[in-house]
């Protein structure tokens, strides 16, 4: 366990950040995001980033491949970005369990090789929540917010900082930082009780998930639930661009004038031409759409993954969505008549 | 040029020869730029073909793997990719990765049983890869019936392999409909639902089903009034897909993915997933 | 008020006179009201909410709404108003399918308006008067309800019901000083540079969700031309860090003269970008240029960018209005 005054956290910033790049979270025009630490740049006194931490690891766009083609033949170029090696403060509890549920998809073989590289370049501190807004659920998916994860940990108590590497990726970084100063194995007690506390109040955090499960897979899904709950949805992206689980992507080219780039980039089950083939649809209606996104969450991937369910309770969704809809009224609704 | 591999990233292939097999299908052999084969595969996996700049879509590879030399596709002419694929001529490079999904199991459930393998129109394409698999390993299996049906007897794809080949051979029982009486025409007439009915086939057989999904629905309730079970039938499925990897999430129905738990399925399976497809 | 709707939608629903109520449905809190459609007393009872987080506008909706069998009743606010008329106008709404209640309206609240202020962990918010009790996870704290008015209720065009077959309270007239343009005009007043670099800061926050074009009353296009794949303008991704920009700019230009200025698309935008800004400049050149003109507030009146007369202005407006170049 390590420790620093947290005054001296732009200190600890600028040592992160030298030769390598820092994200932490601040502010973009009142929006908290994660940014490329610049000397002065203050942390957000949001609890959380409007899009998630996971934008760092699964751009909304990257180049897969390039083409060169001349007459009938075809070559192929590299256009991936390089990745070079970086840390992310401030990650919190449920965004940090967000990766284990993105590492199922994308490092399952055959592994995503663009995921891969920034997973392995990638240090990842985490920050537990002193002040969880009252649409935080964490902890109905098992995540203790006192215990955010990561490859190393920081809890803020008073007037200090406390750090602990979870992994060796983590204990490299802190150990690179001769400013922290030792600390008891136990100094963040005090700060975990707190958390906890305050974490047992939630009111979304007993959320009751019973019946979310492959033994109940058609029942929900023909809930007859699903047509009010979808009946006001506009179709737009915003829950699935903002959540730190969903992980669908569409793949495009472009063509530049100097040759043709195939990217991805992040796509929305929302979307009415998400599964539109040349001869029509599989989902119709913004219902079908609307239920594909909260079973893939609810159902179809804990049936899939030994009952983890797909998402992590961050509270974007609830926050952000135009209408108000979202997976706890859906998990609330759909709960309430489970056999 | 050095590329770092990734299973998004295709490889490059050549068209080396295209056969017009109905007016709106065309056969199309593809190689690797080293002139051989791309990559082995198992009856009804699929490949994704892309032309840059036009797009990539996912099509069932129709030729055997008993095939040592090259791929073959056939591919109806319906959206953007295969508008683009119906324009080129022999010699053109293509790009290509797979094989992707499960395939049918020719050498485990199918094994032993006398089978009966169903199409429709362009739903030939995955199943033909299974015929010329069990005609190639003919000892393996018992009887072989197949009931193919079409538009017209133009819309028969792979018409000419059906006569010269699959007709003229011992154990296989070729039957052949149309759906509306054509010149020139002394088969049998119909829908294939009704088809299949009508040829009361012995409920011990072990059914290979592809076609359009009307198709699919009516033969299935047919098979069942002749008293076959749902275990007893295979099929196999197209949605929309982009990664063909099992990430995108484009052709997620249920806790499955088409791509990589499919596209073949057993129908019994089927009653497990929800009706979205 | 909140007594008055939910009585008026029970008898609407009892007597027969319509089928179905759009109405605005309790959340897990206070403020995360979800646009709904009541078929019964029960549940009007049990989940019709009017309050100051009744903000969304459901014009858009009766589009759909209006073409299924039967009457629907709407609560329209004095700004939705104008967006219904809009689509009447445009031959959106079946207007004999639906029931229109007119509600008068004192402005609505923005919950992160509240949370800006410093509450954090929100579970309830009361009106008492001008006043706003919140609850948090952290204490009580109360705030003036002007103060957490979402900014188009700050800048209120008009507090006068301009549609509906009756009307429950005593609704306003049209505010002339709202004061609605004063953040266009420093923005004219910025020199290109200076300009550039405030759209480009807020845009590049875009995360093309598309809310904003979705709920957009004036957006009712069957298929968007940035969803249609054969436009070769329906790229999900940028080419580069400005083309966020483009998209709404061109979404800007095709609603000009058909917006009213009611605010949904900065109200949904989740990085709270202000769109209506864009909007905004375009009523105000508009105006400027074609003489006042509020779209939405009549039936009649043509949309200037839709009619042609003598007396229009020239294209080489453009020039003459100048604003310095580079």
């Amino acid at each position: 366990m390590k420790q620093l005054p947290i005054a001296r956290l732009p200190e600890l910033f600028a040592a992160m950040a030298a030769g390598r790049t820092l994200y932490i979270p601040a502010d973009d025009g009142g929006q908290a995001r994660f940014l490329p630490y610049r000397d002065g740049m203050e942390m957000t006194r949001a609890l959380n980033t409007v899009r998630s931490a996971k934008d760092l690891f699964f751009p909304q766009t990257e180049n897969l491949v390039g083409f060169q083609v001349r007459g009938r033949e075809i070559a192929l170029e590299e256009t991936r970005d390089e990745v070079e090696p970086f840390v992310v403060f401030g990650v919190r509890a449920c965004d940090a369990a967000s990766f284990r549920i993105l590492d199922t998809v994308f490092l399952a073989e055959p592994a995503d090789t663009f995921y891969q590289t920034r997973r392995a370049c990638g240090t990842v501190v985490t920050l537990a929540c002193g002040q969880p807004e009252e649409t935080c659920f964490c902890t109905a998916f098992g995540i203790d917010p006192a215990e955010p994860g990561g490859d190393a940990a920081c809890w803020m108590d008073g007037e200090t900082l406390y750090l602990r590497a979870n992994t060796e990726k983590g204990a490299q970084l802190l150990d690179s930082l001769p400013l922290l100063e030792e600390a008891g194995d136990d100094a963040p007690g005090t700060a975990q009780a707190a958390i906890r506390a305050v974490a047992e109040r939630l009111p979304l955090g007993k959320l009751d998930l019973t019946g979310f499960d492959g033994a109940h897979l058609m029942e929900k899904f023909n809930h007859p639930a699903w047509a009010k709950l979808s009946e006001s949805c506009l179709g737009c992206g915003t829950c699935t661009f903002v959540c730190p689980t969903c992980q669908c992507y569409d793949i495009r080219d472009f063509d530049t004038g100097r040759g043709v780039r195939r990217f991805r980039c992040w796509d929305s089950c929302m979307y009415s031409d998400f599964t539109m083939m040349a001869h029509g649809t599989n989902r119709p209606t913004q219902l079908e759409r609307f239920r594909q996104r909260f079973m893939h969450k609810l159902v179809y991937y804990p049936a899939d993954h030994d009952g983890v369910y797909g998402c992590v309770g961050c509270g974007r969704c609830l926050t952000r969505c135009p209408i108000s809809m979202n997976i706890v009224k859906v998990a609330k609704t759909l709960g309430e008549e489970t056999t | 040029m050095n590329l770092r591999k990734d299973p998004l990233i295709p490889m490059v292939g050549v068209v080396t020869d295209i056969r017009t097999d109905t007016p709106d299908v065309k056969t199309f052999r593809v190689v690797g730029l080293d002139g051989k084969k791309p990559f082995t595969h198992i009856p009804g996996q699929c490949a994704m073909l892309s032309m840059p700049g036009v797009g990539e879509a996912l099509f069932s590879i129709t030729s055997s793997p008993t095939n040592l030399d090259y791929l073959e596709f056939s591919i109806k002419k319906c959206g953007c990719v295969t508008t683009w694929l119906h324009e080129i001529t022999p010699g053109q490079q293509i790009t290509l990765r797979g094989p992707y999904g499960n395939g049918f199991p020719v050498d485990t459930e199918l094994r032993g049983k006398d089978l009966l393998i169903i199409a429709g129109g362009i739903g030939l394409a995955p199943v033909r890869s299974v015929i010329n698999y069990v005609r190639a390993n003919r000892q393996n299996y018992g009887s072989l019936d197949i009931v193919y049906g079409s538009r017209s007897k133009e819309d028969l794809v792979d018409y000419q392999e059906i006569l010269d080949e699959w007709c003229r051979e011992d154990g296989i029982q070729v039957h052949l409909t149309i759906d509306r009486e054509q010149e020139g025409w002394d088969g049998h007439v119909g829908f294939v639902p009704n088809y299949v009915k009508e040829l009361n086939f012995d409920t011990s057989k072990t059914v290979v089903m592809c076609g359009p999904p009307i198709m699919i629905k009516f033969t299935l309730a047919g098979l069942l009034e002749l008293g076959f079970s749902r275990e007893q039938v295979y099929t196999t499925f197209e949605l929309r897909m982009k990664c063909a990897l099992g990430k995108c999430g484009r052709c997620n129905i249920g806790d499955k993915y088409v791509c990589k738990d499919g596209p073949v399925f057993r129908l019994d399976q089927m009653t497990q997933l929800p009706d979205e497809y | 008020m909140q007594e008055l709707i939910k009585a008026k939608a029970i008898e609407l629903l009892e007597s027969g006179a319509v089928d179905r109520v759009l109405g605005w449905k309790a959340g897990e809190f206070f403020y995360d009201l979800t646009p709904a459609v009541f078929t019964s007393a029960a549940e009007v009872e049990r989940d019709f909410v009017y309050s100051v987080f009744s903000g969304a506008n459901f014009s858009k909706y009766l589009i759909a709404e209006s073409r299924k069998e039967g009457k629907v009743a709407a609560f329209l606010k004095p700004c939705d108003t104008y967006s219904f008329n809009q689509l009447l106008k445009e031959h959106r709404i079946w207007r004999d399918r639906v029931h229109v209640v007119g509600i008068a309206c004192d402005g609505m609240c923005d919950i992160d308006k509240i949370r800006a202020a410093g509450a954090r962990g929100v579970t309830a918010v009361e009106r008492d008067g001008e006043t706003l009790r919140i609850s948090t996870l952290y204490g009580e704290r109360t705030m003036a309800k002007a103060d957490a008015e979402a900014e188009r209720c700050v800048h209120c065009k008009s507090r006068k019901l301009v549609a509906y077959d009756e009307k429950l309270g005593e609704d306003g007239e049209v505010i002339a000083d709202s004061g609605r343009f004063d953040q266009v005009a420093q923005l004219e007043a910025m020199t290109p540079d200076e300009r550039y670099a405030f759209w480009r800061g807020e845009l590049s926050r875009c995360i093309r969700c598309n809310a904003c074009r979705d709920v957009c009353p004036a957006c009712s296009c069957e298929k968007c031309v940035f969803d249609n794949p054969k436009s070769g303008i329906a790229q999900k991704a940028a080419a580069n860090s400005f083309e966020e920009s483009l998209f709404h700019i061109i979404r800007a230009f095709h609603v000009a003269s058909r917006c009213t200025d009611c605010g949904e698309c900065s109200r949904v935008c989740p990085q709270k970008i202000p769109l209506h800004l864009l909007n905004r400049k375009f009523i105000k050149d508009i105006d400027e240029l074609y003489g006042d003109y509020q779209a939405g507030a009549d039936l009649e009146t043509k949309p200037p960018l839709m009619a042609f007369t003598t007396d229009d202005c020239e294209p080489s407006v453009v020039y003459e209005r100048g604003g310095k170049q580079g």
